[in-house]
């Protein structure tokens, strides 16, 4: 039988019902329409899936969907404001640090999550950031450039 | 058809479970298994329970919850000893999620945190309040965990070290921990304890024999880390051979007895 789960996902409040044992990703992609959250192992490994709950990463794929009633979700889908890309956003394209992009979603969170809490990281501090988010296209380097660039921008802004 | 139960209190939790039912804690573990359609089970038991996520302190003595995360760990002052186990565990997402009592039940090659755990000699509090060491609790693995206790360790005689491919997140080839009391200056009722280097975090008995009464020095270690592997059927993975850790355990007993490039 499905239960009700009701939590904010991107600010906004959002009711759903879900099959018992669904997990969250399951759940953002197919009863609340975002697909910016990917399935890439289903175990934890690679961190496509990472979201934002309560402003914490967690790889989606492994949080039991009841477990977030009451909680806030944030995707790479809400990460825009309308057409204003986010700094992070801005910096990947223009630092090159998408390829195929299907782990971009992953290490959008765990970067925002970063630079929330701590605004001026340290290569090594992004880098552990990231640690739990593979890229098998750009070996890294692009991408903690541009987490790096991301957080000078917003610091200069 | 799979069904989801939450309890207010872990008692009543446990009290739930049975072989077709698995406790879900952080959800790294039973996630994982549902994801990929086990159906060794069809109930997962869960509990709202938030004294599983306390940490308790008495003097030198600490009552660690079984839902605490590696996080939760990282995030306490009080538990600054394990904060090289907790980190070693995972990236931040998993850390956010991973708990004490999950680690616990981790399948090899995981569980790094228990290996520390087991080092420095860790009480298992259970769900009914019973209490067993984590050797024991680590032979059955089975029963709903409370929390944890453990007693701070004092200065540097404690110990831990992960060995992975990769860095910063790895699966480890091995971990290593130590409890290196002194008496006199000898090493006196010294605990070591290995990960993913048997079916379960264990103690190494033989090394441990080997330390007593012993300086810590190059000379003292040296029966030690002959013995580095003594009693151990190590087995092969998709990470290292049981070979390559019989080989390079020797190596890294040294490291960590001896405290070179600590980590």
């Amino acid at each position: 039988m499905k239960s009700p789960v009701a939590f904010r996902l991107n600010g906004s409040e959002t009711a759903v019902f879900v099959d018992p044992g669904a997990n969250l990703l399951d759940v953002l992609r197919r009863e609340c329409g975002d697909l910016s959250p990917k399935y890439g192992c289903g175990q934890g490994s690679c961190g496509a899936c990472t979201v934002l709950i309560d402003g914490e990463p967690h790889v989606s794929c492994l949080v039991l969907a009841e477990t977030v009633a009451g909680r806030s979700i944030e995707t790479t889908g809400g990460l825009s404001n309308g057409p204003e890309l986010h700094p992070l956003q801005r910096a990947f394209i223009e630092g090159f640090a998408a390829q195929c992009g299907y782990c971009t979603p992953g290490m959008l969170m765990a970067a925002k999550a970063l630079l929330d809490r701590n605004p001026s990281p340290t290569r090594s501090e992004v880098e552990e950031a990231i640690s739990g988010n593979l890229c098998r296209c750009t070996g890294y380097e692009p991408i903690i450039d541009a987490i790096l660039e991301a957080a000078r921008q917003r610091g200069a802004a | 058809m799979l069904e989801v139960q939450t309890y207010p209190t872990v008692g009543e939790a446990a009290g739930a479970m049975d072989d077709h039912a698995r406790f879900l804690g952080g959800g790294t573990l039973i996630m994982n298994r549902v994801n990929y359609g086990d159906r060794r089970f069809n109930r997962i038991v869960r509990t709202t329970d938030a004294s599983l996520s306390e940490i308790r302190v008495e003097g030198d003595r600490l009552e660690v919850g079984a839902g605490v995360t590696m996080a939760g760990i990282l995030a306490s002052r009080d538990l600054d000893f394990l904060s090289p186990a907790a980190r070693a565990v995972g990236g931040p997402a998993i850390r956010n999620m991973a708990s004490v009592g999950g680690n616990l039940m981790a399948p090899h090659p995981y569980g790094d945190l228990a290996v520390a755990l087991l080092a420095l000699d860790a009480i298992v509090r259970m769900a009914n309040g019973e209490e067993l060491s984590l050797e024991e609790f680590l032979a059955s693995r089975s029963g709903v965990v409370r929390s944890l206790l453990v007693r701070r360790p004092r200065g540097d005689e404690f110990r831990f070290r992960k060995v992975s491919r990769v860095k910063p997140k790895g699966v480890s080839v091995m971990s290593m921990a130590a409890h290196l009391a002194r008496r006199a200056g000898r090493l006196s009722g010294v605990r070591i304890a290995y990960g993913a280097m048997a079916p379960t975090p264990v103690r190494v008995r033989a090394v441990e024999n080997a330390l007593e009464g012993v300086s810590l020095d190059h000379a003292g270690i040296t029966a030690a880390l002959s013995a580095a592997t003594e009693g151990l059927a190590v087995q092969d993975d998709p990470i290292a051979s049981g070979w390559y850790r019989r080989e390079v355990a020797p190596v890294h007993l040294r490291r960590l007895l001896l405290g070179e490039d600590a980590r």
